[in-house]
């Protein structure tokens, strides 16, 4: 989506400013629980899925060129195909298919952690603490959720859920 | 061919689009970036109708076929309509009611008409820089809901091309190059793209705290001009019809909101006429270059200054009428009546927002101090002024303009219609050639809504080729002839708005080609009212120039009526 919304021109009206809100849409339901989540915050992302397949309809039908009129497909079939997904964001917080890095908790498995430090040195917020060949922990105050320790880690030590 | 639509049989021609048959039938389809006579863009998308096998085409640029079947309010429609009219305000600022086009706003009646009862989108919105740098139109981007009209007017109509789309995306934004300011661009201030606007993010400039200001000030000497244009369209403002003529409602106004004099800008009209017959006769008798064009339009004179500075010897060195009232009101009136020039305050009352500019030009002040004009406000701002002011105008008596510069002829009011500058100077130049008037006053040719209008007339021995051009697209062809010297006009007048003032960029809003011809009959209608009709038989005009200027074209006039034109760079 956010590809979409780069690359659409601004000419039509569903397609400059449909997409930009089918991502808000997006974003709102991929974010994990914060404490600074205000009331209006939470009410605002049930309100955006009341509203997501309505938007993706008009964007698909009204859209000028081909780019809008395919930008709200990957909405529209997940739709249709996974809607259970969607739910669980919305209501548990969490992400079936782990592919919402946002709501994962990342923790390292202190049996498989082998202290290489790697994933300390690849981490960009220094929220991995441990000593050298002992195992690590992932401060969870700090983590932004950003995957780099998982991408890095060689022997599968770090748990995403 | 045969179509269908909403399930009813017509009748269409080829190559018709889907809206313009809708609206022929009396079908009513939202537009938002539709004009018509503009080429059409599709790109607000709120004009979809539904066709055979349920899909959405925009109705503004899809042609008919024979067989269709629309559907102008089918479930889907009816939701694509509202979810964009919901998509435009998500990034609409929330101001309506402090917004100028309160009132008279398209996004505010699609939404009104469509039940828009909740802000269904939120989240960002796009951000852009006021500009309120130029002396006559202000831009605000965030109203900006980007449908283009004002795009195409400036670069078809108006051939300035000052603003257009930068940025990409849900960025992109209407604003001039590098995104800079309006006074910094070739705009000539025409106000054409305030008229279409639907929304607040283009207006004019107001100085209606200027004008109470002086108004309630005790020590100053208050004049008000009131320029042709207004008095058949302020009605509009009062819920009258389009071409009522209001001649004597506004001086009856303008007294109960208590300025101290009315003057009518038509005697200056007048004395325009004047001179620039005058000029015109020397030049044709002098062997002088032709063609003469015609300086009464701030927007057109501007538009030379940035793109022909090399014709400046073309045009007529005459000031507007504006200028020429102003000019005359702080010296020949301020001398008759003994009042300090510095204590006048003169207001403009003008259907134009170029005016406004035209005002501030250090050249057009006989004092040298201080303008001669020195505030102009728009119709809509004189009407505004009004209704603060408590006064229903619909109710006001037929009062008079003051003496000595408010009497005027037929010549000087038809000057608020394209082509009567022409029709008026003509008038004056067939007397002043033969010593007599024309039989048949009326000089129809160059009158009506066409941007050009060509016409020979035989005026004495000689035969005159005259053109009455107005939107500025139209009068480069006329331009480039002059510059590869293949002219063979004597006289050409040019109006910067299409159809002349009474379509100006200050008029009430909306505006419409239907409205422009209904002002433009009222205009001949008042001409032809009047027992005299031509600028030599203006008594006022007469003693002006028996008391104070001596005679047309004369050394008083050069240094009072007659101005001198700058070359504008521009990015």
């Amino acid at each position: 989506m956010q590809f979409i919304t780069s690359e659409s021109c601004g000419k039509c009206i569903p397609c400059r400013e449909g997409t930009k809100r089918l991502l808000e849409i997006l974003e709102r339901i991929t974010k994990s629980y914060r404490e600074e989540e205000t009331e209006v915050d939470s009410l605002m992302r049930f309100q955006g899925m009341l509203y997501l397949e309505r938007l993706a309809d008009v964007i698909k039908d009204t859209s000028l060129c081909g780019l809008g009129q395919t930008a709200a497909n990957p909405v529209i079939s997940t739709l249709r195909y996974f809607r259970d997904e969607y739910e669980a964001h919305l209501y548990d917080r969490t992400c079936p298919s782990k592919a919402c890095r946002q709501m994962l908790t990342y923790t390292i498995d202190a049996e498989k952690c082998t202290g290489c430090t790697l994933c300390a040195m690849r981490c960009p917020v220094d929220a991995i603490r441990g000593k050298r060949k002992e195992a690590h922990y992932i401060e969870q105050d700090k983590c932004t959720h950003c995957g780099q320790c998982e991408l890095n880690c060689r022997f599968d030590a770090i748990i995403a859920e | 061919m045969n179509i269908k639509i909403n399930n009813n049989a017509y009748w269409a021609n080829p190559g018709e689009t889907i809206l313009q048959v809708a609206h022929r039938e009396g079908i009513k389809i939202p537009t938002l970036c539709h004009m018509s006579d503009l080429s059409p863009t599709g790109a607000c998308r709120i004009c979809v109708v539904e066709i055979s096998g349920g899909q959405l085409v925009p109705s503004c640029a899809f042609p008919v076929h024979e067989g269709m079947d629309v559907q102008t309010n089918s479930k889907k429609v009816r939701r694509s309509r509202k979810s964009i009219i919901e998509l435009l305000i998500a990034n609409h600022p929330k101001d309506c009611l402090i917004c100028v086009r309160n009132g008279n706003c398209d996004l505010q009646d699609l939404a009104e008409e469509y039940g828009v009862r909740s802000y269904r989108y939120v989240g960002e919105k796009r951000t852009g820089k006021l500009d309120l740098a130029s002396p006559a139109v202000e831009r605000d981007p965030e109203k900006c809901i980007l449908c283009g009209r004002c795009v195409r007017m400036c670069h078809e109509v108006q051939n300035v091309g000052a603003i257009d789309f930068t940025d990409r995306g849900f960025y992109s934004q209407v604003a001039p190059a590098l995104n800079r300011s309006l006074n910094t661009t070739a705009c000539v201030y025409c106000g054409q793209c305030v008229t279409a606007c639907p929304v607040g993010a283009l207006r004019e400039k107001s100085y209606l705290k200027a004008a109470w200001e002086a108004i309630n000030d005790p020590d100053v000497h208050v004049i008000v001009q009131v320029a042709p244009a207004v008095r058949v369209a302020i009605g509009e403002e009062f819920g009258m019809p389009p071409g009522t003529i209001s001649t004597g409602k506004i001086p009856a106004a303008l007294r109960r909101i208590g300025v101290n004099e009315v003057f009518d800008t038509n005697f200056a009209a007048d004395l325009t006429i004047m001179e620039e017959a005058h000029e015109l006769i020397e030049r044709i008798r002098a062997g002088k270059k032709l063609p003469l064009f015609t300086s009464c339009s701030p927007g057109w004179i501007k538009y030379v200054e940035h793109f022909y500075p090399e014709l400046f010897e073309y045009i007529s060195t005459c000031k507007s009428p504006q200028g020429m009232q102003g000019a005359v009101i702080k010296s020949y009136y301020a001398n008759k009546t003994g009042i300090d020039p510095k204590k006048i305050f003169v207001l403009s009352i003008m259907p134009c927002t170029a005016k406004k500019f035209e005002a501030g030009r250090p050249e057009l002040s006989v004092t040298q101090a201080e303008p001669d004009v020195d505030v102009v406000l728009s119709t809509r701002e004189f009407g505004r002024m009004m209704k603060i002011a408590g006064i229903d105008f619909t109710r006001m008596p037929d009062e008079g303009f003051d003496d000595p510069l408010g009497e005027s002829t037929g010549a000087g009011v038809i000057f608020g219609a394209s082509g009567g500058v022409m029709e008026a100077a003509l008038r004056t130049a067939h007397y002043l050639i033969t010593g007599s008037d024309m039989e048949q006053i009326d000089f129809t040719p160059v009158r009506g809504l066409q941007g050009v209008k060509e016409a020979n007339i035989r005026i004495g021995n000689a035969t005159l080729n005259v053109a009455a051009v107005s939107g500025l697209h139209n009068i480069d062809r006329f331009l480039e002839e002059v510059r590869s010297g293949k002219s063979e006009y004597h006289f050409i007048e040019v109006m910067a708005c299409p159809g002349g003032c009474v379509n100006g960029g200050g008029q009430p809003l909306p505006a419409s080609p239907e409205k422009t011809r209904k002002r433009m009959e009222a205009i001949y209608e008042i001409d032809r009212s009047l027992p005299k009709r031509c600028s030599h038989h203006n008594d006022s005009v007469k003693a002006l120039y028996d008391d104070f200027l001596g005679k047309p074209g004369g050394k008083r006039s050069h240094e009072l009526l007659h101005t001198r034109y700058m070359k504008r760079e521009s990015i």
